[in-house]
């Protein structure tokens, strides 16, 4: 174990013990963005300033029907576009001005798909997570390879270290790209719409998977997505975007109002509270449809 | 699996490195004027000893004086078409990018030529002119190859076709206007031939700007294995995505004008190389590109063997034999890559 990780450690235990909330990891203040295609012209598209904290282990989903904002979000969150004002901040340092390799030792960031144009073996996709901490050549060191076995490892997956990528079945592929991300060994993991191209199943199982990571490894994870039912189970906290600005940060049962998501998803909602205290929101018939 | 050590490297370089020795030896052997084996070994040996001046006449003037500096030029054409075409198909994330293909070779072509007749006494400035037209026509079929913002696989194709011919044009334009001149022909710079004798100083240019232009491709050889995953993910992972692309676009363009500048626009062999080295040794850019240069290497001398001898007396173009294995290779490749 590194000297930092065991200091995350004790200072993790320190607050358990002393009945603390964990400290603040990720800081969104006032972000906004806009994108323009010229020097000169009219923005195309503008983030409104947004703000939200984050703390690790916890679970923030961006939330919003198509065009809303969630990417636009995610790159200032991930930092690779800096905010036109305002601020994000993970532990401190603004994402946006780090260096590209610190930023990836920081900040795992896994997209929808992720393609491969030649094929590779599982073991050689996960061992690219090693990459920000490798110097020249980056030939896998012993200590990379168990790294990302174990990564592999955690999502119960080891078994496809040898197998070729294109063989692999959606939720395989899915594991793999996963696992690259925490071979990273990142402090905030960012997802873009993970569950797109998964069932039903294989959702709830990927969600599941990245609440107890969180909690192991102590992530904080953002996930962006528009799947609202996954969110109000999952979720600790949902940030809610609609045409490029933030509606409403809270929890599930804060945010989810049946007047407020019908306006953002343009569909008949119906939201009721849940045995846990999560809201659960069932699409409503219209009335001309009812049979 | 085995992830790939520096040990592997290392060792794979030297098995291809006897096969290229293979290969040389097999190139001085045959031609239209056989030497036997044993006296290519003697004679040879004594070369290596210092008694070059031993050596029978014939042989010398066979071996020695013609086959054996086609044979190294050979050897520096392949190695730089092969790792140019390899870092074209990472760039552009695109397996058919070869520096023919894409036209880039013949736009090389036409930056020699039109050196040529600017400075038709300088002659070692002839790789310069070829750097300027390469690097010209890469971003005019970089720009070309877009569709609504990004690169896509036909109409990068369908650019570097266009570019081709266009070059193609404008080079025959160019040989027919300039008559008299002592100026290799249009077929060179077509076809691509290895029979134009090259000064020794040409040799030690294009020595130097191979080593410094795959020197600089292999330096980021471990970033272009992640760029071939998506530009938007190499960030993420890290990877100083602009830096890269500077680097391996100079360097590749560099490559193929040393190439083009001595052997005019040899065809396909920077897409079969890269493909064949990918199947036998796996698509990891930090084996890739030294296999790539010594598989190039072994494939230009035998490529060139075959053509010097497949109709003795007669000569092919070593271009004619390349583009007879390249272009079907293309075709399977083009219609698996579709399917």
């Amino acid at each position: 174990m590194s000297g930092p990780e065991i200091f995350a450690r004790i200072e993790g235990a320190r607050h358990e013990r002393l009945g603390r909330e964990p400290a603040t990891r990720l800081r969104v203040e006032q972000a906004s963005y806009a994108y323009t295609a010229g020097a000169h012209a009219a923005p195309t598209f503008t983030l409104g300033a947004t703000s939200f904290l984050a703390r690790e282990r916890e679970i923030v989903a961006i939330l919003g029907p198509n065009a809303s904002g969630k990417s636009t979000l995610l790159r200032l969150i991930a930092g690779t576009i800096p905010p036109l004002s305002g601020r994000v901040e993970l532990d401190g340092e603004e994402t946006s001005r780090l260096y590209a390799k610190t930023r990836a030792q920081k900040i795992a960031v896994v997209h929808q798909e992720s393609s491969i144009l030649y094929p590779s073996r599982a073991g050689d996709f996960v061992l690219q997570g090693r990459y920000p901490y490798g110097r020249a050549l980056r030939f896998a060191t012993r200590e990379d390879i168990e790294i990302a076995r174990n990564a592999l490892a955690q999502l119960g997956a080891e078994h496809l270290w040898r197998r070729a990528i294109g063989e692999l079945s959606g939720g395989e592929k899915q594991r793999v790209i996963l696992a690259r991300a925490l071979a990273q060994q990142p402090r905030l993991i960012l997802l873009d719409e993970p569950t797109l191209h998964l069932d039903i199943g294989a959702q709830v199982e990927l969600l599941e998977r990245l609440r107890q990571l969180a909690k192991e490894n102590r992530y904080t994870v953002v996930v962006v997505t528009h799947e609202l039912g996954l969110v109000a189970e999952f979720a600790d906290q949902v940030v809610l975007l609609h045409l490029g600005r933030c509606l409403r940060v809270g929890a599930p049962a804060d945010v989810y109002h049946r007047e407020l998501l019908e306006q953002v998803f343009e569909a008949p909602l119906e939201v009721e509270l849940g045995p846990a205290g999560r809201p659960r929101v069932h699409l409503r018939a219209r009335r001309g449809d009812e049979m | 699996m085995r992830p790939l050590t520096a040990r592997r490297v290392v060792w794979t370089c030297i098995g291809l490195g006897v096969l290229l020795l293979a290969a040389v030896l097999l190139a001085l052997k045959l031609g239209a004027v056989p030497v036997s084996v044993s006296d290519l070994v003697l004679d040879l040996g004594r070369i290596v000893i210092g008694q070059a001046d031993a050596l029978p006449t014939d042989f010398r003037l066979i071996v020695v004086d013609l086959r054996l500096p086609r044979i190294v030029l050979g050897i520096l054409v392949g190695a730089a078409l092969s790792v140019a075409g390899a870092s074209f198909q990472a760039m552009l994330r695109n397996p058919l990018a070869d520096p023919y293909v894409l036209g880039i070779s013949n736009g090389a072509a036409v930056g020699s030529i039109l050196t040529l007749i600017v400075a038709p006494r300088f002659a070692l400035v002839t790789p310069l002119g070829a750097f300027v037209g390469a690097g010209a026509t890469i971003l005019a079929v970089y720009f070309l190859g877009q569709r609504e913002g990004q690169l896509d696989t036909a109409t990068l194709l369908l650019a570097g076709i266009v570019s081709m011919s266009f070059f193609s044009g404008v080079i025959m334009f160019l040989m027919t206007t300039m008559t008299g001149r002592d100026l290799r022909g249009m077929a060179f710079w077509l076809m691509g031939d290895l029979s134009t004798p090259v000064s020794a100083a040409m040799q030690w240019i294009f020595i130097v700007g191979l080593l410094v232009g795959v020197g600089a491709i292999y330096s980021t050889s471990a970033d272009l294995n992640l760029m071939l995953t998506g530009e938007r993910e190499a960030i993420h992972l890290g990877v100083d995505v602009t830096r890269v692309k500077l680097v391996v676009y100079v360097s590749a363009s560099l490559l193929t004008a040393l190439a083009v500048s001595v052997s005019g626009a040899i065809g396909y062999v920077g897409l079969l190389v890269p493909h064949i080295v990918r199947l036998i040794f796996g698509s990891d850019y930090r084996l890739l590109i030294p296999a790539s240069a010594l598989c190039g290497a072994i494939a230009i001398v035998l490529a060139d063997t075959l053509a010097r001898t497949i109709v003795p007396p007669t000569e092919l173009p070593v271009g004619a034999m390349t583009a007879m294995a390249g272009a079907p290779v293309f075709i399977f490749l083009l219609r698996r890559g579709l399917r």
